[in-house]
């Protein structure tokens, strides 16, 4: 079969197609949406029937995929990777069940928060489940990583992570596909007790899982994702590198025709009879890892004698993403070979002036600031608490509107708790996702306690930030703040438009006087969704 | 034998078709047989924020998704300040294609005189009237191609074999898309042959 140009995200997705799979779940989220959205799009999908469409969060999105899993079929669960903090109860819990059909999650971490609030790194969460973790380097190697990602986990019996980084995910090569697998038939699960985690089946799950670890480690030893090459008369520097820092590396050792060992990690848990030796024919240890020093650590121990080196002795920087410069920087400065750069980089002497993003002129979260500023001008602590999507750029000038953005679904309990404190008046704004994906539970909350406050869904009918995916609950917002027991005379809409800023302004000055639970749902289409719109209209 | 590489980072503002750029160029790569990374910038950046791209052609295996800095062979820029941004990763010897056309959204825009001055000194500039060009193969939005063509003599690959790529790319979009793009494509071709800065 001839190349075909993928994205990262993509050969994942093309990857457990041909790997065989029933189902794909995910909640959107930059860097690993492109996943599920090319399954979504792939005739293949259609012809297989295998189900894509979207959850309304990634534990959500964990739970159908094992489930499907119990069934004995083949799922992926996609997310980015704060998306495994809500999804970690169902991850965790499901290493101490077991799966029955193969079960992979791939996760996209994203160093340098290039759209996130953190730059974690998943491996810790592969660690604290005790499940194996893959880590490839390029497109090609993701694609294969499916397929052997299913075998291990039917293998094990557990689920299994695949971990790529925003560089690998949006970075694009040819790809040569493998003849596909068939799917799984429905068959499931017959034990009575393995996923039944009641505290006695559940020791012995657990006594199972660390059973299993030493053979986690054996066919890490042994996997096809590594790759060793000893360097000819070069004792004095040895390269263990993992993930997309591989692809570094051997850039550096490329364009400067250097001649060091490398040894390649491509899979979790670490197995020391790969790296122990390794280690023992070098003077000294460059480890190289997209994220945090997790191997470099464990290597190193607590009184690194100084051979281990990485971010964590400062030979490479402690946060942000690897990149080819720090990388040559790092190994040409431990060769003390030459000049690291040879083209020195030239500086432009004019500083340029950043473009921070913004939002689309025509924007319903721009009506709903302006607005809300309008009320709350004469307040002169403000504290409005919000949530992530396109409208946490209202934090940033020229609307400075809202004073929190932390984690989805945040918005409503942190404004409940200020409210308990005494804060007034308590205001969040949360999108229509946001509040479906984690914000429901919390307007329970505020329901049941009687908290006097005001949550603002701001309601653009569509998951905007990650590219105007649907919103779970697109017109049914109203109905379910109703049923979660919010009074009708203060659940109101509005419309944010300009021309109707001075009604606007009244329903919430209306609303934040008000002592007691009180929803505004401020409805409007996101400008870019309804652009998509009209051309498929226009089309059709 | 030396390999032969062309690393090319495509520059512009969020919207102005800078992945369909990237997404040409990589078929026309692929088709000429070479190794091929693409990385590009998707997400929170794109709302008007500066976007690039990052992209490497080679006869050899390529290793690294992103561009070293200093060793950028071509910098194309579909917008004058987004060229100046990226400088720092030009080679000593990298040429320079870029729109004139300003893209301005914020207040501190510097003139273009200095935005100018700054490309000229940092290597060889072909400047071009993208937006001029495009309305004139009938429709703005093809300035992406139009800069593309222009830049095609500095990538290594046939105008050719980019026209085709381009009937593959946009093959959805109808034959009006097609042959506007190629308009387009060739419009700043016979730009930049005729411009004296090759
Ligand atoms: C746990 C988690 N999952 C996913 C994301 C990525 N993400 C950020 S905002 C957002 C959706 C926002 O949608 P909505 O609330 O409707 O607001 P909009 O962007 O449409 O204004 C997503 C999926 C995240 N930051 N955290």
């Amino acid at each position: 079969m001839t190349a075909q140009l993928l994205l990262g995200a993509e050969a994942v997705g093309q990857g457990a197609m041909d790997a065989g799979i029933s189902g794909a779940y995910a909640y959107p989220g930059t860097p690993a949406t492109e996943i599920t959205e090319f399954i979504q799009n792939s005739k293949q999908a259609q012809m297989m029937g295998i189900r894509a469409a979207w959850s309304t969060n990634e534990k959500t999105a964990y739970e159908a995929a094992l489930g499907m899993s119990f069934a004995g079929k083949r799922s992926i669960v996609s997310m980015k990777h704060v998306g495994l903090n809500v999804a970690a109860d169902a991850f965790i819990n499901s290493a101490i069940t077991g799966v029955r059909g193969g079960l992979v999650i791939t996760v996209a971490d994203d160093p340098s928060m290039h759209s996130s609030q953190n730059e974690q790194d998943s491996r810790a969460y592969a660690k604290f489940a005790m499940v194996p973790a893959l880590e490839p380097a390029n497109q090609q190697e993701l694609y294969d990583a499916m397929f052997h990602a299913f075998e291990l986990s039917e293998n094990l019996r557990l689920p299994v992570m695949v971990r790529i980084t925003t560089r690998l995910s949006h970075s694009r090569s040819g790809v040569v596909r493998r003849a596909p697998v068939s799917q799984n038939p429905l068959n499931p699960e017959t034990d009575p007790n393995r996923f039944v985690l009641v505290p006695m089946n559940a020791r012995v799950q657990y006594a199972s899982l660390l059973e299993k670890q030493p053979s986690l480690v054996a066919l890490s030893t042994v996997s096809p994702m590594n790759a060793l090459s000893y360097a000819t008369d070069n004792r004095s520097l040895g390269i263990i590198a993992c993930g997309i820092g591989y692809n570094y590396v051997m850039e550096t050792l490329q364009s400067q025709s250097l001649n060091i060992s490398v040894c390649k990690v491509g899979q979790y848990p670490l197995s020391m009879s790969v790296v122990d030796p390794f280690i023992a024919q070098h003077d000294s240890i460059l480890v190289v890892e997209e994220g945090y020093p997790i191997y470099e650590e464990l290597l190193g121990g607590l009184q690194n004698t100084g051979k281990i080196r990485g971010r964590l002795t400062g030979t490479l920087p402690r946060m942000g993403e690897l990149n080819p410069n720090t990388v040559k920087q790092a190994i040409c400065g431990v060769t003390e070979s030459k000049s690291p750069i040879e083209d020195p980089p030239m500086t432009a002497l004019m500083p340029v002036p950043t473009r921070p993003p913004q939002l689309c002129t025509g924007c319903s979260h721009i009506d709903l600031f302006n607005a809300l500023n309008a009320v709350l001008c004469n307040v002169e602590e403000r504290h409005v608490f919000s949530d992530i999507g396109c409208y946490a750029l209202g934090a940033l000038p020229p609307f400075n509107s809202l004073q929190t953005c932390v984690d989805m679904g945040a918005s409503v309990t942190m404004a409940k708790g200020a409210a308990d404190a005494g804060l007034r008046p308590a205001v969040c704004v949360i999108g229509d996702s946001t509040f479906t994906h984690s914000g429901m539970t919390g307007l329970l909350d505020a329901v049941n306690d009687q908290t006097s406050m005001t949550v603002i869904i701001s309601d653009n009918f569509t998951i905007a930030m990650t590219g105007g995916q649907p919103s779970a609950a697109t017109n049914r917002l109203r109905d379910i703040c109703l049923g979660l027991g919010v009074s009708s005379e203060h659940l109101r809409i509005i419309v944010p438009l300009a021309r109707n800023h001075d009604e606007n302004v009244a329903v919430l000055k209306e609303e934040f006087a008000y002592e007691g639970v009180s929803v505004i749902i401020a409805q409007r289409e996101c400008i870019q969704a309804a652009k998509r719109n009209k051309k498929l209209l226009q089309k059709k | 034998m030396k390999r032969k590489k062309t690393d090319i980072l495509l520059a512009g503002v969020g919207g102005q078709g800078i992945i369909s750029i990237a997404a040409v160029i990589a078929y026309a790569a692929l088709k000429k047989g070479l190794h091929i990374k693409q990385s590009e910038v998707h997400g929170m950046s794109q709302r008007g924020g500066a976007v690039q791209s990052h992209l490497r052609i080679s006869d050899d295996i390529i290793y690294s998704d992103l561009l070293s800095e200093g060793n950028t062979d071509l910098l194309l820029s579909v917008e004058p300040l987004e060229a100046v941004r990226y400088l720092p990763y030009l080679s000593s010897t990298g040429r320079i294609v870029t729109a004139v056309n300003p893209f301005v959204n914020i207040d501190d825009y510097p003139p273009m005189e200095i935005i100018e001055q700054q490309l000229a000194m940092r290597g060889r500039c072909v400047f071009v009237d993208a937006a001029a060009l495009a309305k004139q193969a009938g429709n703005p939005k093809t300035t992406n191609m139009v800069m593309l063509g222009a830049a095609s003599f500095f990538t290594g690959i046939e105008a050719e074999l980019f026209k085709d790529a381009i009937h593959e790319i946009f093959a959805e979009r109808g034959q009006q898309t097609i042959d506007m793009n190629i308009n387009a494509f060739q419009l700043g071709n016979e730009f930049a042959a005729a411009s004296g800065r090759l």
